[in-house]
């Protein structure tokens, strides 16, 4: 097997298993950006799964399902910037309770759904010219799902508003430093609401990408940590959108690899990959860091109220 | 402080037990609530399913003893994570700890050549020790190079879980049992001996209720302990008086891991006797230990009665399933929106509603970057006084 | 400004206070700590609103409910601790919330109106720059082109030159006396004496909550600024010393420290406490006070230096090992760094020596000994509380401060570090404080005392160091300490 054709496949799957990461990661940057750390993505992820399924399997209509994916971790996500930020409670807590409450209730409501595969699920399409493109073509633009090429897409445009728009600086100025923005006039609540809405959403999508495009049938559980994942490739990716593709690549090839792998080693310790893999990314990401720049928001976590300055 | 009028809302200093425990049922109250909405949409709706579900549940023998084999290993997970939840070490680990302390416990019994009387005491003693190493790592890594331990705890948990997988399948993949995934049964030595008439393994439940009392004891009367109250409610101080948290820390996780290990190992042990699927031998216990270890405040003697409580939950969605054909995922919803109301209403504790029509409307507390005008200066306390359990995890060092 | 009173309870921050600045006009408003400067400031950014009087803008009285409402009628205010996203860049920072800012490459647009502005107003700054890349003065800058850039008219700076170098400080004042000279009005609250010469044309000084004077720049010399500022009262009965001071406790040799955004918080200071003797620093907050007691209670390492105990090394050594070597502290929050909340009283009493016998046997805590050691506390001290197990955070603030005295002095310790230890305390609590701190000195202690409040200062310590800036600028015994000439010292004027 040459090297250059082991390679561009390696891509090519890595970004296929990375798009429910990367759409989970883009999510959390911006929630987070903003100062709100959303631990519900797993949950938001879950319902995500489970009502794009229910929805796209009634209605025969893979685009609905997607948009009650969306819904879904909307209103979850509404949920949780209520606790976080209006009754300023213990957003880690929070962000676990939601993801118990998801995971439980996705089960609940999955039983029976069991099983039985999409009957139209989301097709991979190739970018007409882009795919014959040497290299790149075959790695980036064939055969993938439409959620990836719209991963990618919007990875440049939340990138692009982040650092390059008005609304950039307001969303980063809230996480940095809220009790500045609130002097100038930002409605740091709203901003803060705003961001952890649009981050259940990424989460809704990402989970609905699981069972209607990737694996288009449902199981319980069938998340397994990937909403944790993308929490962590938010931080390995030092809040930056772009980067946060690097992430969702990395950990996508290491899926791909654990699949790939499965005639060599023990399938088992194969799916140990990715949790591993989490864990040192986050320890390197640890060691690395220059505080100014790789350092998290500096309000994240942090309640803000004003006349605590 | 809002006005308003004419009520006044003020900073409460210091919420009294009582209230604290008034909140906390009633969030219960309230996540049963919303949680019974569900039940409805399901089928359970009227009073008679309700009580069909008690009376199965409290109302034998045979049902009190499920509710306690349920207890059990949220008893000991819980009683870890109220003491790792003081020190303000976030171990969401527990699930994984107690799978390492189900395989150690197996090991042992089906590899080990100990001697009888001894085998079951090495299995708990292996229990421990291996827990506490699966909880080791997030441990390291938060205090050498300050890793947040929320992901990384998690991410062993799944670790853990297909760890186990492995064994099953793979190399303790039992010989007699054909097609099924689990190991050989244990030798009879390493069986725990049950309560007649039931299926509550004894001893697993005194070791918890020993631990629970060990711990308290810990806490309150041991400098340890003094220096795990004082790293939980204050760094700072905790600087001043010459504590080292990174040591603290890493002895409070040795215990907590080894806690929830042993709950491991009196899953495997006392009901089992295998080592099963992962989903099988622990219902997510780790997992929902968070909340009895929450609603306990972080008090080891009250975890006794939060675990029992969650231990009933539990025991009757185990009920409700075979008499009403509900879904067991039910008791995940449930826990779950208890942690939320609990967290949601911990802002209820921090403010008190006065009557004071006399008085005008108070103004809005000024925002001011220099030292408040003298007068009681710091005015009420500055943060909530209310669970101990209310700090954010360090983020600034991830 | 006309007759604002605003009162916050148990204190009237400011009594009937009329201020009047015209256009084209730098005023300074002097007056010490708790003079009541920042409030009057604060209600004039519609931060607060004032409980009386009336606030007219060019003859018309205006409502300022809010900063909104001051920034639409032309105030701006350049904080004391700034408002800025350090990660982010001067035209972001600025950007953020400016009205008619474009939304695509909003800061590509604001770069250029910066351009223009700070080179109008003589504010050099390069608008890419990250914040935290610029010096303090720098961030100044910053601040001041954003109230310029929301159409300032009246330019209002709290302390401003704390953190500026000297030439940071010449470079200000250029740029303000040129703003003036454009038609700006500008308010400078300060408490240094030398810069309202250099650069008010007109003063007012404001002592506990009233206008003492209002003059013109020619009409007032620093002498008689001092005096206003710091009142004529003569520090009340004081009492008299029993034996002369013994030998040196504590010796601090050329320590240089940095502050928490590394500058030179300390510079090269020199002083000594002796065995009977109270050395009081006075000093307004900022100029170092704080690092000084980080540095001798383990909490901050310094740069050079010595610090001696008893004859020993201790530079650099943790909390710990200063308290074994006998030096307490009474630090100045004492709800935030004083006690650890949520514990009793009792356990909050051994925080020092939980680790010593009786309190603690081997691994394990006795807690006889320690309610014992609590309950002779709570009777020694006069703790007001129900007793040894109450929660120690609903104690008043002068009780807490019993409580930290009794943990502190329980080790008898050679050097009592009192940091601000009467603030916010009544009459009652103030003089048992007093009191307890005499007490000790008279039994052998060396104190070293921190105090913005000059009057306690006076009555209690026997010799008097005046910190400025980071330096010494004088030590001198208590008698010969004219409260006009230590009030000039803390205002940055040389020794005469």
């Amino acid at each position: 097997m040459d090297p250059e054709f082991w390679l561009i496949s390696t891509l090519s799957r890595a970004l296929a298993f990375g798009t429910p990461l990367l759409w989970g990661a883009l999510g959390e940057i911006y929630a987070e950006r903003a100062g709100v750390i959303n631990l519900g993505v797993e949950g938001m992820m879950i319902l995500g799964a489970f009502f794009a399924f229910a929805v796209a399997q009634t209605t025969g209509h893979v685009g609905l399902g997607l948009l009650a994916a969306a819904a879904v971790g909307g209103v979850a996500a509404l949920l949780h910037a209520f606790l976080a930020v209006t009754l300023r409670a213990n957003q880690y807590v929070a962000g676990l309770a939601l993801t118990m409450i998801g995971l439980g209730l996705a089960g609940l409501l999955g039983r029976g759904w069991e099983g039985t595969p999409l009957q139209q699920p989301l097709l991979d399409v190739s970018i007409p010219w882009l795919s014959s493109l040497p290299l790149l073509g075959p790695a980036l633009f064939t055969g993938q799902s439409p959620l990836t090429y719209l991963g990618l897409l919007l990875a440049a445009i939340l990138w692009w508003v982040l650092y390059h728009t008005r609304w950039g600086i307001l969303l980063r100025s809230c996480g940095e430093a809220p009790a500045a923005a609130d002097a100038a006039g930002v409605n740091v609540s709203l901003v803060r609401y705003l961001a952890v809405l649009f981050g259940g959403v990424m989460a809704g999508v990402a989970g609905g990408f699981l069972s209607v495009a990737y694996r288009p049938s449902w199981t319980e559980g069938m998340t397994a940590g990937m909403g944790w994942i993308a929490v962590a490739i938010a931080i390995f990716a030092a809040w930056d959108p772009l980067k946060a593709v690097g992430g969702a690549v990395l950990f996508g090839a290491c899926y791909h690899l654990a699949f790939r792998w499965q005639g060599w080693v023990v399938p088992e310790l194969l799916k140990l990959m990715p949790y591993a893999l989490t864990i040192v990314v986050l320890a390197l990401t640890a060691v690395v860091k220059e505080r100014r720049w790789r350092g998290a928001p500096e309000a994240l976590g942090l309640p803000y109220v004003r006349g605590e300055r | 402080m809002r006005p308003l009028f004419p009520f006044r809302i003020e900073v409460r200093p210091q919420p009294s037990t009582s209230m604290v425990i008034g909140v906390s049922l009633l969030a219960i109250l309230a996540a049963f609530l919303v949680s019974g909405l569900i039940l409805q949409a399901y089928g359970m709706s009227s009073v008679r399913d309700y009580g069909v579900v008690l009376q199965e549940t409290l109302g034998s023998p045979q049902g009190i003893a499920e509710v306690v084999r349920k207890t059990i290993p949220l008893l000991l997970a819980g009683v870890g994570l109220a003491l790792a939840f003081r020190a303000q070490f976030w171990n969401i680990g527990a699930e994984g700890q107690l799978l390492a302390g189900a395989v150690a416990a197996a090991g042992v019994a089906l590899f080990a050549p100990i001697p009888a009387p001894w085998l079951l005491p090495c299995m708990f003693v292996a229990g421990f020790v291996a827990g506490s190493l699966w909880g080791s790592l997030p441990t390291l890594l938060k205090v050498k190079v300050g890793v947040n331990e929320v992901i990384t705890s998690l991410m062993m948990n799944y670790m853990a879980l297909y760890s186990v997988q492995w064994l099953i399948y793979g190399p303790w993949k039992g010989k007699s049992m054909r097609g099924f995934a689990y190991t050989d049964p244990f030798p009879q030595a390493a069986w725990l001996p049950l309560i007649p008439g039931t299926r509550v393994h004894w001893p697993t439940l005194i070791v918890g209720l020993t631990l629970a009392l060990g711990i308290t004891f810990l806490l309150s009367r041991t400098r340890l302990g003094y220096e795990v109250r004082v790293l939980g409610l204050n760094p700072e101080a905790a600087r001043y008086a010459g504590i080292d948290g990174a040591r603290v820390t890493l002895l409070v996780m040795l215990i907590s891991g080894g806690a929830a290990g042993l709950a491991g190992v009196g899953e495997v042990a006392g009901i089992h006797h295998k080592l099963l699927g992962p989903t099988q031998i622990s219902l997510g216990y780790g997992y929902t230990a968070i909340i009895v270890a929450w609603l306990a405040r972080g008090n080891p003697l009250a975890i006794i009665l939060t675990s029992l409580l969650v231990g009933f939950i539990f025991a009757s969605g185990d009920v409700a399933k075979v008499a009403l054909r509900i879904p067991v995922q039910i008791v995940e919803v449930l826990n779950g929106l208890i942690l939320v109301f609990l967290i949601g209403s911990e802002r209820l504790l921090s403010y008190r509603v006065r009557w004071a029509p006399a008085s005008p409307p108070s103004l809005p507390r000024p925002s001011t970057s220099r030292p408040l005008p003298p007068g009681e200066g710091e005015g009420g306390d500055g943060g909530d006084g209310t669970s101990d359990l209310q700090h954010t995890p360090d983020v600034e060092r991830l | 400004m006309r007759n604002i009173t605003k009162t916050f309870p148990g204190v009237v921050a400011n009594d009937r206070v009329t201020l009047e600045v015209r256009a084209g006009e730098i005023h300074a408003l002097l007056g010490e700590n708790g003079a009541g400067k920042t409030t009057l400031m604060h209600i004039l950014y519609g931060l607060y609103q004032p409980d009386a009087g009336e606030i007219l803008l060019q003859g018309q009285p205006v409502r300022i409910r809010s900063p909104r409402d001051a920034i639409s009628l032309g105030f701006g205010l350049v904080p004391q601790q700034f408002l800025l996203v350090h990660r982010h860049t001067v035209a972001e920072n600025i950007a953020l919330g400016l009205p008619g800012t474009r939304f695509l490459f909003p800061a590509r647009q604001v770069e250029r109106r910066v351009r223009e502005v700070a080179e109008r107003h003589g504010l050099e700054i390069d608008p890419r720059a990250f914040i935290w890349q610029l010096s303090a003065g720098e961030q100044q800058r910053v601040e001041i082109l954003k109230a310029l850039m929301r159409g300032a008219r009246v330019l209002i700076l709290d302390e401003p030159t704390g953190i500026l170098t000297p030439r940071e400080r010449e470079s200000l004042f250029r740029v303000l006396r040129r703003m003036a000279g454009a038609g700006h009005a500008i308010i400078f609250i300060t408490h240094k004496l030398d810069e309202v010469m250099a650069i008010a044309d007109g003063i007012t000084v404001l002592r506990k909550g009233r206008v003492v004077a209002t003059l013109a720049k020619g009409e007032a010399d620093q002498r008689s600024l001092a005096r206003l500022m710091v009142g004529r009262e003569i520090a009340g009965e004081r009492p008299k010393r029993q034996q002369p001071p013994g030998e040196a406790v504590l010796t601090v040799s050329n320590l240089w420290a940095r502050n928490d955004r590394q500058h030179p918080a300390l510079r090269g200071i020199s002083f000594s406490v002796h065995q009977r003797e109270i050395l009081g620093v006075a000093g307004v907050a900022g100029n170092g006070q704080r690092e000084l007691i980080e540095v001798l209670t383990g909490l901050r390492q310094p740069l050079s230096g010595h610090v001696e105990v008893c004859g020993r090394e201790m530079t650099g050594a943790s909390p710990r090992e200063f308290f074994e070597a006998g030096v307490a502290h009474i630090p100045e929050e004492r709800r935030r760094r004083g006690i650890v909340p949520g514990m009793s009283v009792a356990e909050n009493l051994v925080l020092r020596r939980y680790r010593e016998p009786p309190f603690a046997k081997g691994p394990l805590l006795d807690l006889h000994a320690v309610t014992e050691f609590a309950e002779d506390a709570v009777a020694a001290y006069g703790i007001d509380t129900t007793g040894p197990r109450a929660a120690a955070q609903v104690l008043s603030g002068g009780n807490l401060q019993r409580l930290i005295l009794a943990r502190e002095l329980s080790g008898s310790p050679r050097l009592l570090i009192a940091s601000h230890p009467t603030h916010g305390l009544d009459i009652a609590a103030t003089d048992y404080i007093h009191e307890l701190l005499l007490q000790q000195r008279d039994q052998g202690a060396a104190l070293l005392l921190i105090s913005e409040d000059l009057e306690e200062i006076l009555r209690l310590a026997d010799r008097i160091m005046v910190l400025y800036a980071g330096e010494v600028k004088d030590i001198l015994p208590v008698a010969d300490a004219e409260p006009e000439r230590i009030g000039m010292m803390m205002a940055g004027l040389g020794r005469e």
